[in-house]
């Protein structure tokens, strides 16, 4: 578009400048740090409150619309930047295990979701088995990482069995509506995790150990030096992580774009008024399945490698309601919203440690306030935009 | 295979498939007034039972040793409790997202058991422990041959028919079950008519609760072991045998409740070697079923009003 008008200048208003989404971005980031490094209890909960009071005084002086109308103008110079936070983020705490750790939980978690949010925010398919499709590519790093197969494949076969085995669910899921299709994936996340626990192969209650990366003769597994400074091994799945989100984040943001993600929008808001218009349901929902779990496979792959266990207790219909409980809390159908919330709902239970135990009725109950004060999400999904600056 | 060991699996099926279908019978009525699922209904069974299991230990505290009298309390209390509990569901949570997206009830009611569920292993003592159920019934059996007739199970049996038979008499008989029905059918037409909707949504979603707990207790005793995931198993399993019943009607949901127990029964017969993987094989049989009949054996004529 460059050189011609773009359709903002002709409505005679100025695009809005980048910077109140460019400072949000470093506030988050110095704000991250500080609750990522802090150690004290008390420290961490006045972190936590002084956040939450903060983002109170934000809505209440609405700040938060100029900073998402920067977001939505800027996106691709505001995904750069995030990426950029998020190594500074990952530099600082070079050597911490910990704390990369739960960064990598985060990206990780995040990717998983954005395929939950292609299934539940755009087709409106229901899927409440979202742990166990993570477990199954977790599983498969287990098994594959100790063969031959390379190990950047195991991601993929992950993710490809994670989409192969939801397949078994798409004739029931496609032949019921709402309620009946959320009843068969509850179904099977408990029959995940029952499997799971009394199968001899894959390692029954206890769980098997997942052997680390290695790329190319070089084993993820081992702390990287350079030039003197000590790297945590987690830094390498790290940087992995990051990668696989940006893709995923692209992908997803592309889909929703393309005419793709229109036909499942019109699928999701009415079905039968998206028959009459000639489009095939039965193929947008099987799609929009299909490449939810292969998201969510490639994520628990590599998750369970980072990992290096995978257990029963790991992939259970609780976590699967965790994982719709950040879809809810960051607005359905808003990738930005989930990574917020998925921050948000993974580092707050690891960093206080009284609400760990607490953390599945915590997440549930914050879930129905949300439903019953501010259905959308607290980061509702905006309207689609075709371009910068466009006005619905 | 004898006759003593088939009497047995008829009888452990019989159990079952009344467990299911006092649980499928909740369902049922609860989409008849509302046209909602109420997905925490196995985990207010889960707190009935737990209910009864804390009003025990208080009895015999006390010094309560009559055995029938104790029944006849936590039996009360439980029902009670959870009826009270069923009416503030559906009062402060369900009512008020009639207007909502269906996505939102569900959404909300399965958070609702997981917090339910969650409260139960949190905050009962040691409660993410299978906690033992007291026997309260009598141990007496009679000798039949190769097969001994358990005294408690004809007992359970026979209240678990006599309350069915009960709900279907006050559904078909009485002023209550014919505004219930006149809910069901019509909510509009109802109103006008001078129905109390909201009181009769409330007494429904009381009666539904009340028998969760009923199944509940009964589970406890035949069992002698609860644990805080009971409610989420039979919830499941309720809800499927409500459908596959045909949803709205009290006959179907018990029909379902027993087909179930008697594909799970016989899933154990001819599978004895796979008897670890015995819910792994009834949640496949839910998800088969499911893709089988999707609106249950009698099939639901579906049309679309655009």
């Amino acid at each position: 578009m460059s050189g011609s008008e773009t359709p903002a200048k002709r409505d005679g208003t100025a695009r809005p400048s980048s910077w109140p989404a460019i400072a949000s971005i470093g506030v988050a980031t110095v704000y991250l740090i500080a609750l990522l490094g802090a150690e004290k209890q008390s420290v961490i909960i006045s972190l936590l409150v002084a956040g939450i009071a903060a983002v109170l005084a934000g809505g209440w002086f609405g700040i938060f619309g100029g900073v998402s109308r920067a977001f939505s103008e800027h996106e691709d110079r505001m995904g750069l930047l995030a990426i950029v936070a998020l190594l500074a983020m990952a530099a600082w705490f070079h050597e911490d295990h910990f704390v990369l750790l739960l960064v990598v939980t985060v990206l990780l978690t995040t990717v998983a979701t954005l395929g939950l949010n292609i299934q539940f925010g755009y087709a409106g398919v229901l899927n409440f088995a979202g742990a166990s499709f993570f477990g199954i590519g977790a599983y498969t790093s287990a098994v594959l990482n100790t063969t031959a197969v390379p190990h950047l494949l195991v991601p993929l076969i992950g993710g490809a069995l994670a989409a192969l085995i939801g397949s078994v669910l798409l004739l029931p899921v496609l032949r019921t509506r709402g309620h009946y299709a959320a009843l068969i994936t509850i179904a099977f996340a408990l029959l995940f995790k029952t499997f799971l626990e009394v199968n001899d192969v894959l390692g029954g209650p206890q769980g098997m150990p997942v052997k680390g990366m290695t790329l190319f003769g070089w084993s993820l597994n081992d702390n990287v030096e350079i030039g003197g400074i000590t790297l945590s091994f987690y830094m390498s799945y790290f940087v992995l992580s990051l990668a696989l989100l940006a893709v995923a984040f692209v992908l997803v943001r592309r889909l929703e774009r393309s005419w793709i993600g229109l036909n499942l929008d019109a699928l999701r808001l009415d079905e039968t008024a998206a028959a009459c218009f000639g489009l095939d349901i039965t193929r947008w929902k099987i799609t929009a399945f299909l490449i939810g779990n292969i998201l969510i496979g490639i994520a628990g792959a590599l998750f369970g490698t980072v990992g290096g266990f995978v257990g029963p207790n790991n992939y259970t219909f609780a976590d699967s309601l965790i994982l719709v409980s950040i879809l809810l809390l960051g607005g359905i159908g808003n990738p930005w919203g989930l990574i917020v919330a998925t921050f948000i709902v993974i580092v707050v239970p690891e960093k206080l440690q009284t609400i760990q135990e607490y953390r599945f009725l915590l997440y549930a109950v914050m879930v129905i306030c949300v439903l019953l004060f501010r259905p959308e999400g607290l980061l509702p999904r905006p309207v689609r935009r075709y371009f910068p600056g466009w006005r619905p | 295979m004898n006759a003593g060991l088939f009497a047995q699996y008829v009888m452990n099926g019989l159990m079952l498939g009344m467990m299911y279908a006092l649980v499928a019978v909740g369902f049922t009525l609860f989409f008849g007034v509302l046209d909602v699922i109420k997905f925490s209904h196995g985990d207010v069974l889960t707190v009935g039972a737990f209910t009864a299991l804390a009003t025990y230990v208080g009895l015999t505290s006390a010094g309560l040793n009559s055995n029938w009298l104790a029944l006849v309390i936590i039996l009360a209390v439980a029902v009670m409790a959870m009826a009270a509990l069923g009416m503030l569901i559906a009062r402060y949570l369900v009512m008020p997202l009639r207007s909502a997206p269906a996505l939102n009830t569900l959404l909300i009611t399965l958070m609702l058991g997981t917090v339910l569920r969650e409260c139960v292993r949190l905050f009962y003592p040691q409660g993410a422990n299978p906690k033992p159920f007291p026997a309260l019934l009598p141990r007496s059996s009679i000798d039949l041959g190769a097969f001994n007739l358990r005294l408690d199970n004809v007992l359970m049996l026979s209240a678990g028919v006599l309350t069915i038979v009960g709900l279907q008499f006050l559904l078909n008989r009485t002023r209550l079950g014919l505004a219930i029905r006149a809910v069901a059918q019509d909510e509009e037409t109802a109103r006008t008519m001078g129905i109390n909707f909201t009181a009769i949504v409330l007494i429904t979603f009381a009666i539904g609760s009340g028998l969760a707990a009923f199944a509940g207790v009964m589970n406890g005793l035949y069992y002698n072991e609860i644990n805080f995931g009971i409610g989420l198993y039979l919830g499941v399993v309720g809800f499927a045998a409500a459908i596959i019943g045909g949803l709205g009607s009290v006959y179907g949901a018990v029909l379902g409740g027993f087909l179930f127990a008697g594909l799970q029964t016989v899933g154990t017969v001819l599978m004895p070697f796979a008897s670890a993987y015995k819910d792994v094989f009834a949640f496949a049989v839910v998800i088969a079923i499911m893709a089988w009949r999707p609106t249950g054996l009698i099939r639901e004529k579906i049309s679309e009003r655009v």
